[in-house]
């Protein structure tokens, strides 16, 4: 025994602390949860609640993008929201305040992390749940062991990426602008919004060298009728999280709790004394 | 055993010095104060001795251990009060106060801190609504916290007004009563001569004068006679007449004349003689103990902190 209080529960208590942070900024809440699900209402309202008829049988037009739209949400939870949120943090000088405490830094990080893994579980449950009850989703059990794998590979690799975005940029307004500047139009190339048929062949190529598209397809793929179960993407899923990995380096060696600039301004400063 | 023991420090911006061959001690128990303009090096100093920069060369030792190296058991033993930290605006003074003491082996408890930074109406408002001087209350109570044997405080007081300045000395010297050492950066002459037991003046990242505040006044002659230079006179006649009446040189600021003597009986003999020879009134005329205000100005050729 040390003394200090056990690692679960000052990790316990990052996590609830970074949940209770997310729910008190309104605007968080409602990009990360509330506009994946408007934008499902939107889709069904844009394209009919119409069926879909293959040779196969007729499902409900939502069975095919539901999946993807809950796969965004999960992007927008992790890699958009720690992306934006980290750099606020060392911006505002809580990132080094923390770290002057005895706080193991890693259980700051692992209650951000957390924090965002259950914010992508409540955003991709409403998604299948307002699916469901609203536009005849169904759900087949035997693919749910692969959605639920390839969820974890997906969160995990996109916090990673949002690690190490927040970790190269300088602050935290041009983090804001990078995490969208690189979200939205990867989410159009890859068939998140509008699905493409025949696209370009560079959008196909751009589409399938990043991950978004290998997640959100292979998470939909556990909700398309045409595929069968248990519906893992293995190649899909070793992509993502070699994304994963790419992210998790730069995080580690490029990783700052310092404000950005501090040490330049402290040479400003000196500039700016008055000359003997 | 010395609580920090500092010797030869160096830290280089690039090719800029910010620290340049600095050595001090503190001992356990005192209030230390570094004094210096801005840009001084105090900053830096304090932020390698938290840990939260290496130094380019030099010896540091903090509570027995390299700080640079140092771990959970060092931070648990220190409290940092940086100069700008911001605390999460969308928490209340309690919750950022447990969240934060949460990471100490023995936090004091909540009551205690509130209380003894004054924060005690404000435990349930959100940091968000709080006005500056508050917020600097935080950081304050999130120093003091987790009990620290060592406590850090980066120009606690700056921008403070003068009620809330005062209750922040009260609280520094009853920490300091209490037996925690406290290394202090200040460019408030006054606030270091009232609360340090020992200053060190910091210039271009060297240490220029150390020792009590009464050590360093005593430094200089022992008092300052001054006043408003009267109308007839033209200040550049005034400093070589005055200064010829009292044997000591003269400092000029606007109108007004101050001059450090060793017999002020004398000096203000003369001085009150003169001004009643040529008709003149001596506005503002007073004879004061040196502070130590002087004193810098003495060291430092005139450049105010």
């Amino acid at each position: 025994m040390n003394g200090f209080p056990p690692t679960w529960r000052l990790v316990a208590s990052q996590t609830r602390y970074q949940l209770v942070s997310f729910r008190r900024i309104p605007v968080a809440v409602f990009f990360t949860l509330g506009l994946p699900l408007i934008m499902l209402v939107l889709f069904n309202a844009l394209f009919g609640s119409g069926t879909v008829d293959t040779p196969l049988g007729s499902w409900s037009a939502s069975q095919f993008y539901t999946g993807g739209l809950a796969a965004f949400t999960a992007v927008s939870a992790t890699f958009t929201n720690l992306a934006n949120m980290v750099p606020i943090r060392r911006d505002e000088g809580v990132l080094k305040r923390w770290r002057g405490t005895p706080l193991p830094t890693w259980t700051y990080v692992a209650g951000f992390i957390l924090s965002a893994v259950i914010i992508a579980v409540i955003g991709v449950v409403f998604m299948l749940l307002l699916g469901v009850v609203a536009y005849d989703l169904e759900i087949d059990a035997a693919k749910m062991p692969a959605a639920a794998v390839t969820f974890l590979v997906g969160v995990g690799s996109f916090a990673a990426l949002g690690m190490g975005l927040a970790s190269v940029v300088r602050s935290a307004s041009s983090a804001s602008a990078a995490a969208n500047a690189i979200i939205l139009p990867m989410a159009f190339v890859s068939n998140i919004f509008i699905p493409l048929e025949d696209p370009p062949r560079w959008i196909e190529v751009i589409g399938n060298i990043f991950p978004l598209k290998p997640f959100a397809q292979s998470f939909q793929d556990c909700f398309n009728p045409l595929v069968d179960a248990p519906a893992f993407d293995w190649g899909a899923l070793a992509l993502v999280a070699a994304w994963g990995a790419v992210g998790l380096a730069i995080a580690l060696n490029r990783f700052s709790w310092e404000p950005s600039g501090s040490a330049p301004r402290a040479r400003r400063s000196r500039r700016l004394a008055p000359a003997d | 055993m010395a609580v920090v023991d500092v010797i030869d420090l160096h830290k280089h911006y690039g090719p800029v010095p910010a620290v340049d061959g600095l050595s001090f001690r503190i001992e356990q128990g005192e209030v230390y104060a570094l004094l210096g303009e801005n840009g001084a090096g105090k900053s830096t100093t304090v932020e390698i001795l938290e840990g939260h920069r290496t130094a380019t060369s030099g010896t540091v030792d903090v509570l027995g251990t390299d700080p640079s190296r140092a771990g959970r058991d060092f931070r648990d033993r220190i409290g940092i009060v940086l100069q700008s930290s911001g605390v999460e605006a969308e928490f209340t003074v309690r919750e950022v106060i447990e969240l934060y003491g949460g990471a100490y082996r023995h936090p004091r408890p909540l009551d205690e801190v509130v209380g003894l930074v004054g924060l005690d109406e404000k435990v349930d408002a959100r940091v968000g609504s709080l006005s500056g001087g508050q917020r600097r209350r935080i950081d304050l109570a999130l120093g003091i916290v987790g009990r620290p044997e060592l406590l850090f405080l980066d120009e606690p007081t700056t921008g403070f007004d003068p009620s809330a300045r005062r209750r922040s000395w009260d609280l520094i010297e009853a920490l300091g009563a209490d037996g925690t050492t406290v290394l202090l950066t200040t460019h408030y002459l006054d606030e270091a001569e009232h609360l340090a037991d020992r200053v060190g003046v910091l210039s271009k990242g060297r240490m220029i004068a150390e020792g009590s505040p009464d050590q360093l006044i005593g430094q200089v002659s022992g008092t300052v006679i001054s006043f408003m230079l009267p109308d007839g006179v033209h200040p550049d006649d005034a400093s070589a007449k005055l200064g010829d009446l009292l044997g000591v040189d003269v400092r000029l600021s606007g109108r007004l004349v101050e001059a450090n003597v060793d017999l002020p009986t004398v000096a203000v003999h003369r001085v009150t003689g003169w001004a009643l020879d040529e008709g003149h009134e001596l506005e503002s005329l007073s004879v004061a103990r040196v502070s130590l205000e002087d004193v810098y100005l003495s060291l430092t050729d005139g450049d105010r902190p």
